[in-house]
C-alpha cells in the first residue's frame, strides 16, 4: 500500500509574481537585442513596449488572483516567456524579409493575436468556474470538433494555402478551425471515457504478454481510426491527423492503463501512415524530404529545400547561437511559422532551444500533475489530455524540422506566428489553470456549500449516472 | 555599443532564458521532491506507526529541538488527512479542515469515488464535538467500518478503515 500526499503546496500567488517580472525581462531583453541589431533601437518605442508587456501581465496577474486563486503559479509564467521570446523573434524575422525587400508586419500582427489570447484566457477563466460543467457538453464538443476539423474541406469556404487544407477564410482573415477542434476533442473524450472506460478496460485475449481488449470493443478506436484516415485524404494534412489519432489514444491509455492500447495504436497507424504515403503523391514525397533530406537531387528539386536550410540554420547556430538579431533565419521559408524552431535554433543556439523545451517541459508537467491532484475523473482526463495535446504537437512539430520525423504543417505552441494557435493554446492554459485551481483548493473550501444551506438544487446534468 | 558588450547580452539572454527555467523548476521544487510516498505494511506494523506518529504530535517540545522529521510543518502535522488506501482513486489524499465532506461518485462530491458499488451521494464525514463521524447517506451497497455496516453517525478515529465498494479510506492525525 503506498500513499501519496503532498507535504507543501504554495500559498499565495507570489512565486507567480517572481518568474512574470523574469518572463517580462527576458521579452524585453529579447526585442532590445533585436532592435539593436537592426539599427531600430528606438528607446522611447522600446520603453512602450515594456510598459505595455508589463500592464498585461499585472492584468493575467490580477486576475488569477480574483478568479483561480489555488491555480498553478508557473503555467502563466512560462507561457509569457515562450510568448516574449516569440514575439522579439518574429519581428525579427520581419526586419530580415525588409532587408530584402518584402514588406511583412508578422511582428506586430502577433502582439495583437498575443493580446487577443490573454484575453480569450481571461474570459475562459471567468466564464468556466467549475470544469465539470464541460461535462455537459460531451457529445456536442464531439460533433463540432469533427465539424471544425472538416469545415475546411467545405467548397467556398476553405481555403488551400500551399497544399494543405486547413484553412477557413472569415472576413478576409484566415483561420485554422482545427486548433479549435483540438480542444473540443479533448473535452468529448475525456467525458466519453470517463463514461465508457470500464468497457475498454475489459480484458480480452492474452497475447505476447498482453491483455488486449476484447473485439468487440474495438468499435471506437476503428472510428478514430477512420475519422484520421478521412482527415489525411482530406485535408492533406498529416499532421493533424497524426495529432488527432495520437490525442484519441493517449487518453484511452490514460482512462484505461492498459499498455495494448498504445501498442494497436501505433500499429494501426504505421500502417495508415505507409498506405498513405505509397497512395497520396504528396505523402509520398514528403517521406522523401525525410529520409533523402540531403540527396542532391532531392534538395535541387526543392522538396527538402525548407528542411535542409532549417537545419543548417541549427548547424550555425551551434552551442550558443548568433545572438538574437544576428543570424539569417529569413533564408529558410516560413521562418516566422512552421521553422520558429529553426529560427530560434539558430540565434539562440543549442543552449537556447533546450531552454525553450524545458519550458514546454515544465507546462506539461504541471497539466499532467494537475491531472494527478484532481479529485474527479473527468477534471483528470481533461487536464492530462490538454497536457498530452500540447506534448505531441510539440513533438509533431519539433521532430519535423529537427528530421526526426517527416515534416508536417503544425503551429508550435505560443511561437509560431498565427492567431488561431495562440487562442487555442490560451484557451488551453485557461482551462489546466481552471482545473488545477480545484485541484489544489483546500477541501474546506471545495466542500459543497449548498451542503448547508437548504435543500439542494439537483444537477442531474453534473450527476453520474443513477446508482443501481 | 563594443563588441563585448553585444556578446556579453547575448550570453546573458541565455542566463536569463535559463534561470526563467531553473525558478519555474525551483517553484515546482516541492512538487518533484515534497511529495512523500508511504509504503506500508498491513495490520500490526501499520498501526504501530500510527501510534509512534500520534506520540510524536503529542510531544510538541520536539518541535523546538531542531529535530526535522520532513518538511511537515508542525501545524500542519496536526491537521487531519482522508487516505485512500485502496481502489480506484489509491494514493489520493483528502486534509480535512472543518467543513464536512461527501463522497460518491456525483461530480459535486468532495471525494469522487469511480466505482460501481458507489452510489451517487454514497456517505458524509463530518466533524461534531471535536471528532469526525461518518454516515452513510442510504447507500445502495453500504459503507463498512471494519465489518460493521454504517448507518447512523458513527465515530471514526484516527486508523479506522472505511470500506465502500473496493475503495477503502483510512483517517490520519
Amino acid at each position: 500500500m503506498a500513499t501519496v500526499s503532498e507535504l507543501r503546496v504554495h500559498r499565495g500567488r507570489r512565486s507567480e509574481g517572481w518568474l512574470l517580472v523574469l518572463s517580462w525581462a527576458l521579452a524585453v531583453l529579447a526585442r532590445g537585442l533585436v532592435d539593436y541589431h537592426a539599427d531600430y533601437l528606438e528607446l522611447d518605442e522600446l520603453a512602450w513596449y515594456a510598459a505595455g508587456f508589463a500592464g498585461v501581465l499585472t492584468v493575467l496577474h490580477i486576475v488569477l488572483r480574483i478568479f483561480a486563486p489555488h491555480s498553478d503559479q508557473v503555467l502563466v509564467p512560462v507561457v509569457t516567456g515562450l510568448i516574449g521570446i516569440a514575439l522579439a523573434e518574429i519581428r525579427r524575422i520581419d526586419f530580415a524579409y525588409a532587408a530584402r525587400g518584402r514588406e511583412t508586419d508578422f511582428g506586430t500582427t502577433q502582439i495583437g493575436w498575443a493580446l487577443l489570447g490573454a484575453l480569450a484566457f481571461i474570459i475562459v477563466l471567468i466564464v468556466i468556474r467549475d470544469h465539470r460543467v464541460l461535462r455537459r457538453f460531451t457529445y456536442t464538443a464531439g460533433i463540432l470538433g469533427i465539424v471544425l476539423y472538416l469545415l475546411p474541406a467545405v467548397p467556398g469556404l476553405g481555403k488551400e494555402i500551399n497544399g494543405a487544407k486547413i484553412w477557413i477564410g472569415v472576413g478576409g482573415h484566415s483561420l485554422q478551425p482545427g486548433e479549435f477542434a483540438k480542444i473540443l476533442l479533448v473535452i468529448f473524450f475525456a467525458g466519453y471515457l470517463q463514461t465508457n472506460r470500464d468497457a475498454l478496460a475489459l480484458a480480452g485475449p492474452k497475447f505476447l504478454g498482453m491483455r488486449l481488449p476484447r473485439m468487440r470493443d474495438m468499435g471506437p478506436l476503428a472510428v478514430m481510426f477512420a475519422a484520421a484516415l478521412l482527415i489525411m485524404v482530406n485535408q492533406k494534412d498529416l499532421g493533424a491527423a497524426l495529432l488527432f489519432f495520437g490525442i484519441f489514444i493517449g487518453m484511452v491509455y490514460i482512462a484505461t492503463e492498459r499498455i495494448s492500447w498504445v501498442v494497436i495504436g501505433l500499429v494501426l497507424f504505421v500502417f495508415g501512415a505507409i498506405a498513405a504515403g505509397v497512395l497520396f503523391n504528396h505523402v509520398g514525397a514528403r517521406y522523401d524530404a525525410w529520409l533523402h533530406a540531403l540527396d542532391a537531387d532531392v534538395y535541387s528539386s526543392g522538396r527538402s529545400e525548407q528542411l535542409v536550410r532549417g537545419l543548417f540554420g541549427m548547424a550555425s547556430g551551434g552551442l550558443f547561437g548568433t545572438g538574437l538579431g544576428n543570424g539569417r533565419p529569413d533564408l529558410v521559408p516560413y521562418a516566422e511559422s512552421d521553422f520558429i524552431i529553426a529560427s530560434l535554433g539558430e540565434e539562440l543556439g543549442l543552449t537556447g532551444l533546450m531552454a525553450i523545451l524545458t519550458l514546454y517541459v515544465i507546462l506539461v508537467q504541471r497539466a499532467m500533475r494537475t491531472a494527478i491532484g484532481v479529485r474527479d475523473g473527468f477534471g483528470k482526463l481533461l487536464s492530462a489530455g490538454l497536457g498530452f495535446a500540447v506534448t505531441l504537437q510539440v513533438f509533431i512539430i519539433v521532430g519535423g524540422v529537427t528530421r526526426l520525423i517527416p515534416l508536417t504543417g503544425l503551429t508550435t505552441p505560443f511561437l509560431a506566428y498565427g492567431g488561431s494557435s495562440m487562442l487555442a493554446n490560451w484557451i488551453v492554459i485557461a482551462l489546466i489553470l481552471r482545473i488545477s485551481d480545484q485541484a489544489r483548493q483546500p477541501a474546506a473550501n471545495a466542500a459543497p456549500k449548498a451542503e448547508e444551506s437548504g435543500p439542494r438544487r439537483r444537477r442531474p446534468d453534473l450527476e453520474e449516472a443513477p446508482q443501481r | 555599443m563594443s563588441q563585448l558588450s553585444i556578446t556579453l547580452l547575448r550570453l546573458g539572454f541565455l542566463l536569463l532564458l535559463w534561470s526563467l527555467v531553473l525558478t519555474a523548476i525551483a517553484v515546482l521544487r516541492s512538487d518533484l521532491y515534497g511529495t512523500r510516498v508511504v509504503t506500508r505494511g498491513r495490520g500490526r506494523t501499520a498501526k504501530r506507526r500510527d501510534d509512534a506518529r500520534a506520540q510524536k504530535s503529542a510531544a510538541p517540545a520536539r518541535a523546538g529541538t531542531g529535530v526535522r522529521t520532513g518538511a511537515v510543518s508542525p501545524k500542519e502535522r496536526a491537521a487531519a488527512h482522508l487516505a485512500v488506501t485502496a481502489g480506484p482513486l489509491k494514493g489520493a489524499t483528502v486534509p480535512l479542515g472543518s467543513a464536512p465532506i461527501l463522497v460518491g461518485r456525483a461530480a459535486m462530491c468532495t471525494l469522487v469515488i469511480e466505482d460501481d458499488y458507489c452510489s451517487s451521494r454514497h456517505c458524509r464525514i463530518f466533524p461534531e464535538d471535536g471528532i469526525w463521524k461518518v454516515e452513510d447517506l442510504g447507500s445502495t451497497n453500504g459503507t463498512f467500518i471494519g465489518n460493521q455496516r454504517v448507518d447512523d453517525p458513527v465515530p471514526f478515529r484516527p486508523g479506522d478503515v472505511i470500506r465502500i465498494g473496493a475503495t477503502t479510506l483510512e483517517l490520519r492525525s
